[in-house]
């Protein structure tokens, strides 16, 4: 084993270090998410006004399917792989990943992933225009030849998530250094074992339905056609059943983050750590048993829908745990609000507000009502942007001088902070109203009664991304300079990761620590 | 004031605040849910409002836990971290009250649904069928049909840079050009089902949102208090012009609905005659050009250009320049598995013959053919 | 659990994950590209989908070949091998989850799609206004008779005949592995030999019975969603035992080579773990599919 760090090309391509992954994922998650935003932007350009003005009906529709998977694919999973791969060997006293050099393929299929489905857009006929969750038959018979692309590269993302967990879990429950129990482990290896077991679960059930979407377009099978004895419905919930606990996947992490920061800066130990890892389990099982939530409008049998409400609303029991948690545990902290304890802050006041909508449309006749419309759309984006972003960012802000060496610039992290912050609830607070007032999800244009509430979403739209710009820059600045970080980084944060000089050794553990 | 109208004064002022604008300036604008004119619309809104109050106040309660301590428990001030970091107890009574919370949502939510779900026994049924991007209406009971979509004016002024502002436009994007016609206080089921891809019926204000499933044929019902116009939009992604799919009811007494129906029956009749008649190539033209504007722009364009991939050309087909006899088969019996609909039922011989003949002889083709009424066979 | 120190073994940069990564995009886009998009159409030049295969194919000789070289020069310790195992299983876990979801459309189709057609639950417009006289029964191809008539393979024929096949190469990987344990060299490459060529008469049977129904039943993948169910589940399964023999026939070679012994051999472990999930996946097809 060469104790040098390779240098080049090389380097990036062939490597089998978990640091370099998880920066290359970090990366790539990065690059996704400003690709991913400037298609919103276009959303937001379009919505701005009524009437059609920036780009065509069809092409808006594969801006918003597009922006939600290269959001949901591109940005934010690919962003929590990256934690997982820089933290949970740091983190338990692990060498590295169990399988290294599995690791590196899991990584290096998501930009041949990402090109395939990009390229669809430039295709004769457009790209996907059928909203992220495809639905048959629109996907089906009504798609456009770029579809099959589409479907491959959704293979190929799968096949790399499944990779990924699978090496996680062997690294989580193989790796650990003498001493750290299960119940040693810090929340945030907590909450990726978990996520991973989801991901090994339904990755393979979504690709099930592109394959048999697949068939159903290329060999004529009856799989979402009602005419051979199939059901376009049946589509939706295999879809579903991977699409529920995807949303899980894509915040658990975030949970962990979360539940990291906020002892560190309120310097007090997390409040029920058990019950958090018990809660965070009793969610992941509950995500399995709720799929049809997003299905009430198809006809369901009323008994189905009865079932459905019980189970979702069921989630606010072990979510409510968490955040009673981090709120008992800033209680009679002694708090500072660097800038990640900011973002985390943030995260616990707006995800609640998003966890209260999905409690709202958890319940069938309501439901009814938000389905389809911008209170569904104003949902999501306060438990993904302002829940799972949020968190991703100030984990970001809380390790960056632990990968780096360097501190980021405190002044300014804070100025992203308040400018996002603000800008985001002007972004998405208006679309509560607008669906309520009845305007449906994934149009290109709206009657006039919603003007001003779109373009109030549209400004705080434009000024969010601007922020995120400055956010590019914060980063950068911190790779390239600044003030060095002390080893521990924070004042006494508790985990091994801060046991190692700043910046991180390239590498760390090889020798396992002893722990306590 | 009523429960209703606090709720409106808090979220403006909590909008308000947010984006700092007088209060004043947004009481103008819908913020809640939209009210109904049925009772179940009406129970649906205050279990609206039930589930709000609740998430309000746990909300509350949560947050200002959380600001307190920000506010008090900060080291600049001096607090030193306290050790506690567990208590049966608490944890016991915080995982059982939002359970017993939500047992009492579930209760009024089961009955809603259950009021929801009874389809049995309507005063009047309705089939309305979802298509690439109208819907067709067909009264079960009295044999009435016929398509409903996007009236012109929206239609002209929603076009790319189309010149028109939307605002002057009498319900932009809301209207269509014939909206279906139901009698006052009866319980009117709607069937709900599509040709080609999901759609979803939804009109806020009846209170009810159904997908239109192809193939499948779903059940809802609504029983209007209040005569009026409800609007209402196709509520589930359908493709390119989803956003363009509106659905109007107009609520009316029974009498109106009686004249109304027999008037829809004179009016079938009519248009079954004008397939007899011989048309000029003129008044062809200038015909089919409408129908081709209303029916066809949205797929093969205005210009006839089509949408490479997805939509082909009339310009220079190989159908609209070839033997007339298998442009008028696809017009007429559509492509089974594509978006190209059977216009056979939609139209009457004299739209088919003339948006034949128009296809022929513009965009460049220059067939010279002129396609007569009789000729189409359905 | 704990390791000494330094002992895990980490493996130098590697190309190979890359060279995959370039043959999985070759091979798709290939394949997507001469993808016909409509269900009558025809498959174009598939030329970059083989280009891709071969990649893939290279990839992995060159990759396999190196981790069988490292594990035959003992850089693998016990905690490594813990790890490969707990990969295998994971991975396994996550194709058992992808067949479940075509299992999962077989049973929605049966219990749930089929029967509303036929006007059952609160479907009764349908059935009226959509589908006049669609009976519910199974199978079927649906109620526009899609693919037109067709005939069943009964499941006491090859099917049957098959599922004895599978249990019995179940049984001799595990008398493989048993001489494997003992030391018994010549056990093991009979087990083994017998195991794949069971494999092959599997896949040899599957396929003759494909051709019967194409060409005498009217049964096809085209038959609605009996004969969407029916191939993609059996389809999927075939080509699980194809890998899987291939699997079991790498690990014959390598014993013929000597490699393995009684208290090292993971390899031949996760591939006789793959076989029995072929195996159980059988069973599931052979009752659901086949006899009920
Ligand atoms: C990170 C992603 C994420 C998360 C965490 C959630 C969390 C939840 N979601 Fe959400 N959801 C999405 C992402 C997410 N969702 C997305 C992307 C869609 C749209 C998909 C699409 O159609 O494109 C969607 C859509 C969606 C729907 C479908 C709506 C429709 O289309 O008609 C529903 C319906 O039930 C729902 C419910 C819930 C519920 C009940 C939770 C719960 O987990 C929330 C639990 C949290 C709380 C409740 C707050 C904290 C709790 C307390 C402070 C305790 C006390 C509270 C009480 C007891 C009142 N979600
Ligand atoms: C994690 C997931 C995620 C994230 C982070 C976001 C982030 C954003 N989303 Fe979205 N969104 C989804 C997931 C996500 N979204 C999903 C799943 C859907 C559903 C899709 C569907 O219906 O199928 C959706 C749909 C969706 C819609 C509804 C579209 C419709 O129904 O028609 C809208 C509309 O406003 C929207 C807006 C935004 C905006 C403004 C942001 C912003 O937060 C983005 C901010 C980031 C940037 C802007 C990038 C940085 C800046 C630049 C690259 C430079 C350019 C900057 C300027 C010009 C100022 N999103
Ligand atoms: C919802 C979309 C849609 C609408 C509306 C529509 N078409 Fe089409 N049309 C199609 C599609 C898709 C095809 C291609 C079918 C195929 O794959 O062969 C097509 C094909 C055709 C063709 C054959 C063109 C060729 O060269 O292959 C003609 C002629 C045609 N349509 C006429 C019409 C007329 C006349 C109308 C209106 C009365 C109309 N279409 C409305 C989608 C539409
Ligand atoms: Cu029809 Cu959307
Ligand atoms: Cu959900």
């Amino acid at each position: 084993m060469s104790d040098h760090k390779p240098t080049g090309i090389t380097r990036w391509l062939f490597t089998t270090n978990h640091k370099d992954i998880g920066t290359l994922y970090l990366w790539f998650a990065f690059i996704m998410f400003l690709v991913g935003g400037a298609m919103a932007m276009v959303i937001r350009a379009e919505l701005m006004e009524p009437g059609m003005q920036v780009v065509d009906p069809l092409f808006f529709n594969s801006m918003t399917t597009m922006h939600g998977l290269i959001m949901v694919f591109g940005a934010v999973m690919p962003a929590m792989v990256g934690f997982a791969n820089w933290m949970v060997p740091m983190m338990i006293g692990a060498p590295d990943m169990a399988l290294p050099r599995m690791n590196n393929w899991s990584f290096w299929i998501l930009p041949f992933a990402g090109t395939m489905l990009v390229s669809t857009l430039f295709m004769e006929g457009g790209g996907p225009a059928f909203g992220w969750t495809f639905y048959a038959p629109l996907s089906t018979t009504f798609a456009p030849a770029s579809t099959d692309f589409f479907i491959f590269a959704v293979h190929m993302l799968g096949f790399s998530s499944i990779m990924g967990a699978i090496n996680i879990i062997a690294t989580i429950l193989n790796m650990r250094a003498p001493g750290m129990t299960l119940m040693k482990m810090p929340l945030f290896v907590w909450t990726w074992l978990i996520t991973a077991f989801l991901l090994i679960a339904v990755m393979p059930v979504l690709a099930g339905a592109v394959t048999m979407m697949l068939t159903d377009r290329n060999f004529g099978t009856s799989f979402f056609d009602a005419a051979g004895g199939g059901d376009p419905v049946l589509f939706q919930h295999v879809f579903w059943f991977f699409g529920h606990p995807e949303v899980y996947i894509m915040i658990l992490p975030a949970f962990g983050i979360v539940s990291q920061i906020i002892p560190t800066f309120a310097r007090k130990q997390l409040f029920g750590y058990a019950s958090m890892v018990y809660a965070t389990a009793a969610i992941a099982f509950l995500s399995f048993i709720v799929w049809a939530h997003h299905m009430f409008t198809v006809g369901m049998p009323v008994a189905g829908e009865l079932y459905f409400t019980y189970a979702t609303v069921m989630i606010a029991v072990p979510t409510a745990v968490k955040v009673f948690n981090w709120t008992a545990t800033m209680w009679k902290g002694s708090m500072t609000f660097e800038t990640p304890m900011l973002w985390a802050v943030a995260f616990v006041f707006l995800f609640t507000i998003g966890g209260f909508t999905g409690l709202m449309m958890g319940v069938a006749p309501a439901d009814f009502q938000y389905h389809d419309s911008y209170f569904i759309v104003a949902h999501f984006h306060y438990v993904l942007v302002t829940g799972a972003v949020f968190a991703i960012i100030a984990g970001i802000y809380y390790w960056i001088p632990k990968w780096t060496g360097n501190m980021y610039d405190e002044r300014l992290g804070k100025i992203h902070f308040w400018w996002s912050t603000i800008s985001v609830n002007v972004l998405f607070f208006p679309q509560h109203f607008l669906g309520l007032a009845g305007m449906p999800r994934r149009i290109p244009d709206y009657a006039v009664q919603f003007a001003e509430f779109n373009f109030m979403s549209s400004i705080g739209g434009f000024a969010f991304g601007a922020a995120q710009l400055l956010f590019l820059y914060i980063v950068i600045k911190c790779i390239r300079g600044g003030d060095k970080a002390t080893d521990t980084v924070w004042e006494n944060p508790e985990g091994l990761e801060w046991t190692i000089p700043s910046p991180a050794p390239y590498h760390t553990f090889e020798t396992a620590p002893k722990v306590k | 004031m009523s429960a209703s109208k606090i709720m409106k004064k808090l979220f403006s002022l909590l909008c308000a605040g947010l984006v700092l604008i007088p209060a004043s300036v947004l009481a103008d604008y819908e913020l809640n849910l939209t009210p109904s004119v049925t009772q179940l619309g009406r129970d649906i809104y205050d279990l609206h409002m039930l589930i709000l109050w609740i998430v309000t106040i746990v909300g509350i309660g949560v947050f200002a836990v959380i600001i307190y301590s920000l506010i008090n428990h900060r080291k600049s001030k001096g607090a030193v971290a306290a050790q506690f970091h567990e208590s049966a107890t608490v944890e016991f009574v915080w995982t059982v009250i939002p359970f017993i919370i939500l047992v009492a949502i579930a209760v009024p939510a089961t009955k809603t649904l259950l009021a929801i779900e009874d389809t049995s026994n309507p005063d009047l049924t309705i089939k309305a069928t979802g298509w690439q991007w109208k819907w067709e209406y067909e009264y079960l009971d009295s044999g009435v049909h016929f398509f409903s979509s996007l009236d012109k004016a929206s239609n002209d002024a929603r076009q790319m840079n189309s010149g028109t502002d939307p605002r002057t436009v009498p319900n932009y994007l809301l209207d269509v050009d014939k909206p279906i016609v139901v009698p006052v206080n009866k319980k009117i089921r709607i069937l709900t089902t599509a040709n080609d891809v999901i759609h979803a019926w939804w009109v806020p204000e009846l209170a009810i949102k159904r997908d239109a499933i192809p193939g499948f044929i779903n059940e809802s019902w609504f029983k209007a208090e209040k005569t009026g116009t409800y609007r209402g939009q196709c509520a589930e992604l359908c493709g390119k012009d989803h956003g363009f799919m509106p659905i109007v009811v107009n609520v009316v007494s029974e009498g109106e609905y009686n004249d109304w129906i027999a008037k829809q029956k004179k009016l079938a009749k009519a248009s079954a005659a004008s397939a007899n008649k011989t048309w000029s190539k003129a008044d062809l033209m200038k015909r089919g050009q409408e129908v081709y504007n209303a029916q066809c722009a949205a797929c093969h364009q205005a210009n006839g250009q089509g949408i490479p991939g997805v939509f082909p050309a009339i310009a220079g087909g190989k159908i609209t320049t070839g033997p007339v006899k298998g442009h008028i088969d696809i017009v007429v019996k559509g492509k089974a598995g594509t978006a190209m609909q059977a216009f056979g039922a939609q139209l009457n011989a004299a739209d088919l013959a003339a948006v034949i003949t128009y296809e022929r002889n513009a965009f460049g083709n220059k067939t010279g053919d002129v396609v007569q009424p009789s000729q189409i066979s359905k | 659990m704990s390791s000494k120190a330094g002992s895990y073994y980490l493996p130098e940069p590697s190309h190979w994950p890359i060279v995959g990564s370039i043959g999985l995009f070759t091979m798709l886009f290939g394949f997507a590209m001469a993808l016909p998009g409509t269900s009558d159409g025809q498959m174009g030049n598939m030329t970059m989908m083989y280009v891709g295969l071969a990649i893939i194919i290279y990839m992995l000789f060159g990759w396999f070949g190196q981790v069988i070289g490292e594990s035959e020069a003992g850089t693998y310790n016990a905690q490594v091998d813990v790890s490969f195992r707990m990969g295998m299983v994971w991975f396994i876990f996550s194709e058992v989850m992808f067949f479940s979801a075509f299992f999962g459309a077989l049973f929605y189709a049966r219990q749930l799609s089929v029967p509303w057609l036929a006007g059952e639950g609160n479907n009764a417009m349908t059935n009226e206004l959509l589908w006049e006289g669609f009976k519910n029964v199974w199978p079927t191809n649906g109620p526009a008779n899609v693919g037109g008539e067709f005939k069943l393979v009964g499941a006491w024929g090859i099917p049957f005949y098959n599922t004895v096949i599978l249990l019995t190469s179940g049984l001799t990987v595990t008398w493989a592995h048993w001489g494997l344990k003992k030391g018994n060299r010549q056990q093991l490459i009979l087990g083994l030999f017998l195991t794949v060529a069971l494999g092959a008469l599997f896949v040899a049977l599957q396929a003759y019975e494909y051709g019967h129904a194409y060409s005498d039943l009217n049964l096809k993948l085209t038959s609605g969603i009996y004969g969407s169910t029916f191939f993609m589940l059996t389809g999927f399964h075939g080509l699980h035992v194809t890998i899987g023999a291939i699997m079991l026939l790498v690990m014959l070679l390598r014993s013929m080579k000597g490699h393995f012994s009684a208290k090292n051999h993971f390899a031949f472990e996760a591939a006789a773990w793959y076989w029995h999930f072929v195996d159980v996946v059988w069973l599931g097809l052979f009752i659901f599919v086949y006899w009920l």
